[in-house]
C-alpha cells in the first residue's frame, strides 16, 4: 500500500521534462525482439500524412521491392530518404519497460517510504514521365538515395500484376485480386527497389527507411498486400505522431497491453523472452490491436530512451512544429502492435485520432526482497507476505505468458511448500 | 404465472423497457470486462444530468408528468458510445441530448434523435469527443446482436420496420461494394461485426418518435441513412458515418411526413388516455 502511495505521489510531482523515475530503470523490449517485424511511422495533422516505413530485410538488396499502394500521385519532392536510427530511436522510446526496487528492512523503516529519483541513463537525446502498357500508367520514376521509385496507376489488375512480373517484381499468387480492389479504390501505386549502384555509392549496407508525404482524408493503412503471400504472421509495429492525442484503429479493437503488474525478480535477464511470450499469448486469443505506448513527447517517466528532438521529429514527418521551436512540443506519440494474417485481419486498419491525451505505457515492475536477517516482527510479516507476493507474482507471470508455473517456481526458487501457508489441523497432525 | 405475466406486461407495454435493460447489461460488460474507456463516475454524470435536464425542462415547459424512460435510454446510448477525458464535457453532452428533444421540434415531433445529436453536434463543436466505434470484441457483439433481434420478437416493435429497412439496405451496400472491388466477402462481414452499427441499428435509428410515420416513409428513410453512412465512409473516409448521416436525414422527416402522412406513433398503449397533448410525449 505505502508502495503505491509513494508511486503516485512521485508521479505528481515529477517535473513535465522529467529525467526522473520511479524505480530503476532496468530494460526496454523493442521491435527488434520480432521476427520479419515491420515498423510504420504517420506522421499526420489536418489531412497531411508523413508515412515512413522499415523492416528488418535481411536479405540480398537485389531482391528487396515494395508495392505501396497509396492515395494520391507522389512528386519526387514528397519522397524522402530517412535514417534507420531515428525509428530506432522512437522504438526504444516507445518499448514496453521494466522497472526494478528494493523492499527495504522492514525493522528500520522510515516514517515515509523514499522513492528514488536519479537521472537517467545516458540517452543522446518533375516531371512524370508517362509511360503506358498493359493498362499501367507509369506516372513518374525517380531514383532517390539508394531506391529506384516507380509512381503506377492502373485500369486493370491482371495488367499491373503482369507489368510487375515483367519488371522483375516477383509478385505472389493471388496479388492480382487485392491489387484490382485498390485500382478500383483508384489508388497508386509506390513501387520501390534497391539500385545496387547507387546503394554501393552511397556506402550503406542496409536499407533505409522511405518517407512518402501525401494529403488525402484516408488515415489508413494497407495491410491486404502483406497478408497475400502469408508465411505466417506479420509482426506490424505503428508509430503515430499526432497533435492532439492517442490514436485507434476504427475497424478492430485497440486494447491497451497489460501493464503495471509486478513479475518476478529472474525476469530481469529475460526480459525480452517475457515481453514476446506476452505478446503472444494476448495476440493469439483476439483479433485485436495492441496500445503499448500513448504519451506526451515533451517527456517519459521512467524514460526508456529520451524523447525525440525538434529534428528527428522533423524528420519523422512532424510539419506542425518548426525547427526553431524551443516550447514544449505539441507532439503525442501512440505505438501500436498488431500480428496479423489474413483471417483474423481481413480489413485495411482505418485509424482516428481521439481527444484523448493520457498517458499509458507497457511498464513491469520488479520488486527485490530484502533478505536481511533481523528477527523482529515486523519482519516476520515481511517474510510471510513475501511467500504469498511472490507466489503471485508466479502466478500472474504463467497467466500473462502460458509458461509453466511449476518451471517459474524453479527458476524463482521457491517450493509449493513454503508457498502454501499450511491450514492449521496441517500444523497440528504435522501433514 | 403471475409474475411471468406481470414481466410480459411490463416488455410489451414500452418497448423502451426491454432496451434499457440490454444496454444496461451491456454497459456493465463494457464497464468490467471489455475496459471501455469509461469511468463509473462518467457513467452516473451522463445519467444524472440527462435526468436532472429532463426534469427542469418539463417543468420549464409546464408538463406535468416526468418519465424517467426517455432520458435513461439516451443517457445508457451517451455511455457506450461517448468517449471524452472531459467530466464537464460529458455533463455538456447529455444535457444537449435532453435539450435537443425540447428545442428542434416540428409540429409536436422532435426532429433529431436526441442521442445521436448530442454526439455529432459535439463532435462538431470541439476536438475533445469521439466515439469508438471498434472497441466491442465479438463475445460482446454477438451478445448484443442475439439480445437485439430478441428485442424484436418480444416487442414486436412498431418500428422494426425501419431498422430491418436499414440493415437490408446497409448490408446490400457493403456487401454490393466488395462484390464490385472483387474483396473477398470477409471484409463486408467484419464491417458488419460492429457494435456500435448494431446499436444505432436497434435502438437509435428505429426511435419511433424521431422517424417518419408512414411504412413507405420510413423504409425511404432507412435507404437514405444507409446510403449517407456509405457516401461518408466510402467517400469521404471519416469514420462515424452512421451519426452522421442520421443527423443530416433527420432534417428531412418532416419533409417526408408531408409527402407521405400517416398516423402519430406513441410510445405506451396503456398511457394512451392520459396523453391529450403532444407536449408530453417528450
Amino acid at each position: 500500500m505505502t508502495y503505491r502511495i509513494s508511486i503516485l505521489i512521485a508521479v505528481l510531482f515529477s517535473a513535465p521534462i522529467a529525467h526522473s523515475f520511479c524505480g530503476f530503470y532496468v530494460a526496454k523490449a523493442g521491435a527488434k525482439l520480432f521476427n520479419k517485424a515491420s515498423q510504420v511511422v504517420i506522421a499526420r495533422h489536418d489531412d497531411k500524412t508523413v508515412m515512413t516505413m522499415a523492416n528488418d530485410f535481411k536479405g540480398d538488396p537485389k531482391e528487396f521491392a515494395v508495392v505501396i499502394p497509396v492515395p494520391t500521385f507522389i512528386n519526387e519532392g514528397q519522397i524522402h530518404i530517412g535514417d534507420k536510427k531515428i525509428i530506432d530511436h522512437l522504438d526504444a522510446y516507445t518499448a514496453p519497460r521494466l522497472v526494478e526496487y528494493f523492499d527495504e528492512n522492514p525493522c528500520h523503516r522510515l516514517m515515509e517510504d523514499s522513492i528514488r529519483f536519479f537521472a537517467s541513463p545516458r540517452y543522446e537525446m518533375e516531371k512524370a514521365r508517362r509511360k503506358e502498357s498493359h493498362g499501367v500508367t507509369v506516372e513518374a520514376e525517380y531514383t532517390i538515395g539508394e531506391y529506384d521509385i516507380v509512381i503506377l496507376s492502373a485500369t486493370e489488375s491482371q495488367g499491373l500484376e503482369f507489368w510487375l512480373k515483367e519488371n522483375g517484381y516477383s509478385i505472389p499468387n493471388g496479388a492480382a485480386r487485392v491489387l484490382g480492389s485498390y485500382i478500383k479504390q483508384k489508388m497508386r501505386f509506390f513501387v520501390a527497389k534497391v539500385n545496387l549502384k547507387e546503394q554501393s555509392k552511397l556506402g550503406y549496407n542496409y536499407l533505409r527507411p522511405i518517407s512518402v508525404a501525401y494529403e488525402s482524408s484516408k488515415f489508413m493503412l494497407p495491410i491486404r498486400l502483406g497478408t497475400v503471400n502469408a508465411q505466417g504472421a506479420q509482426e506490424l509495429f505503428i508509430y503515430a505522431l499526432t497533435q492532439r492525442g492517442r490514436v485507434e484503429t476504427t475497424n478492430y479493437r485497440t486494447i491497451k497491453l497489460p501493464t503495471g503488474m509486478d513479475l518476478p525478480v529472474y525476469i530481469k535477464n529475460e526480459f525480452g523472452k517475457f515481453y514476446r511470450a506476452l505478446f503472444d499469448q494476448q495476440a493469439e486469443r483476439m483479433k485485436t490491436v495492441f496500445l503499448e505506448y500513448a504519451w506526451n513527447m515533451n517527456w517519459c517517466d521512467p524514460c526508456a530512451a529520451a524523447p525525440l528532438s525538434v529534428k528527428e521529429l522533423r524528420e519523422l514527418g512532424v510539419f506542425w512544429i518548426s525547427e526553431n521551436n524551443r516550447q514544449a512540443k505539441e507532439v503525442f506519440v501512440t505505438r501500436l502492435h498488431l500480428r496479423y494474417t489474413a483471417d483474423k485481419f481481413p480489413e485495411d486498419l482505418v485509424f482516428q485520432e481521439t481527444g484523448d491525451s493520457s498517458n499509458f505505457q507497457g511498464r513491469y515492475v520488479l520488486r527485490h526482497p530484502w533478505t536481511g536477517t533481523d528477527n523482529c516482527s515486523a519482519a516476520r510479516e515481511y517474510r510471510r507476505n513475501l511467500k504469498k507476493r511472490q507466489e503471485e507474482e508466479a502466478e500472474r507471470l504463467a497467466s500473462l505468458t502460458g509458461w509453466d508455473i511449476n518451471q517459474i517456481r524453479d527458476q524463482m526458487g521457491i517450493t509449493w511448500v513454503n508457498i502454501e501457508e499450511k491450514t492449521w489441523w496441517q500444523r497440528i497432525w504435522g501433514q | 404465472m403471475q409474475v411471468k405475466s406481470l414481466f410480459s406486461q411490463i416488455w410489451q407495454s414500452d418497448p423502451r423497457h426491454y432496451q434499457i435493460l440490454i444496454q444496461s447489461c451491456l454497459l456493465v460488460y463494457g464497464l468490467f470486462w471489455l475496459d471501455f474507456e469509461i469511468e463509473l463516475l462518467g457513467v452516473l454524470t451522463i445519467i444524472s444530468t440527462a435526468l436532472l435536464t429532463q426534469f427542469f425542462c418539463l417543468r420549464f415547459f409546464k408538463v406535468p408528468r416526468f418519465d424517467f424512460r426517455s432520458p435513461l435510454a439516451s443517457a445508457l446510448s451517451l455511455c457506450l458510445l461517448l468517449r471524452t477525458n472531459i467530466l464537464l464535457l460529458m455533463s455538456l453532452t447529455a444535457a444537449i441530448t435532453i435539450l435537443s428533444k425540447f428545442i428542434f421540434r416540428w409540429k409536436n415531433k422532435h426532429i433529431f434523435n436526441p442521442s445521436c445529436f448530442g454526439l455529432v453536434a459535439m463532435m462538431l463543436l470541439t476536438g475533445q469527443v469521439w466515439v469508438s466505434p471498434g472497441q466491442w470484441g465479438s463475445v460482446a457483439y454477438f451478445c448484443f446482436l442475439l439480445a437485439c433481434l430478441g428485442g424484436l420478437v418480444i416487442n414486436r416493435a412498431a418500428r422494426s420496420d425501419v431498422t430491418l429497412a436499414f440493415m437490408f439496405f446497409y448490408t446490400a451496400i457493403l456487401f454490393g461494394r466488395a462484390l464490385w472491388l472483387g474483396d473477398p466477402l470477409t471484409i463486408p462481414l467484419h464491417q458488419l461485426e460492429n457494435g456500435a452499427l448494431l446499436l444505432f441499428t436497434f435502438f437509435m435509428i428505429s426511435d419511433p418518435k424521431t422517424t417518419p410515420d408512414s411504412r413507405a416513409g420510413r423504409i425511404l428513410f432507412a435507404f437514405m441513412i444507409a446510403c449517407g453512412a456509405g457516401f461518408v465512409y466510402f467517400w469521404l473516409y471519416r469514420t462515424n458515418g452512421v451519426f452522421w448521416s442520421l443527423a443530416f436525414f433527420a432534417l428531412f422527416v418532416p419533409l417526408i411526413d408531408w409527402l407521405l402522412p400517416s398516423e402519430r406513433y406513441q410510445w405506451s398503449k396503456i398511457n394512451l388516455g392520459v396523453l391529450n397533448n403532444g407536449v408530453n410525449e417528450k
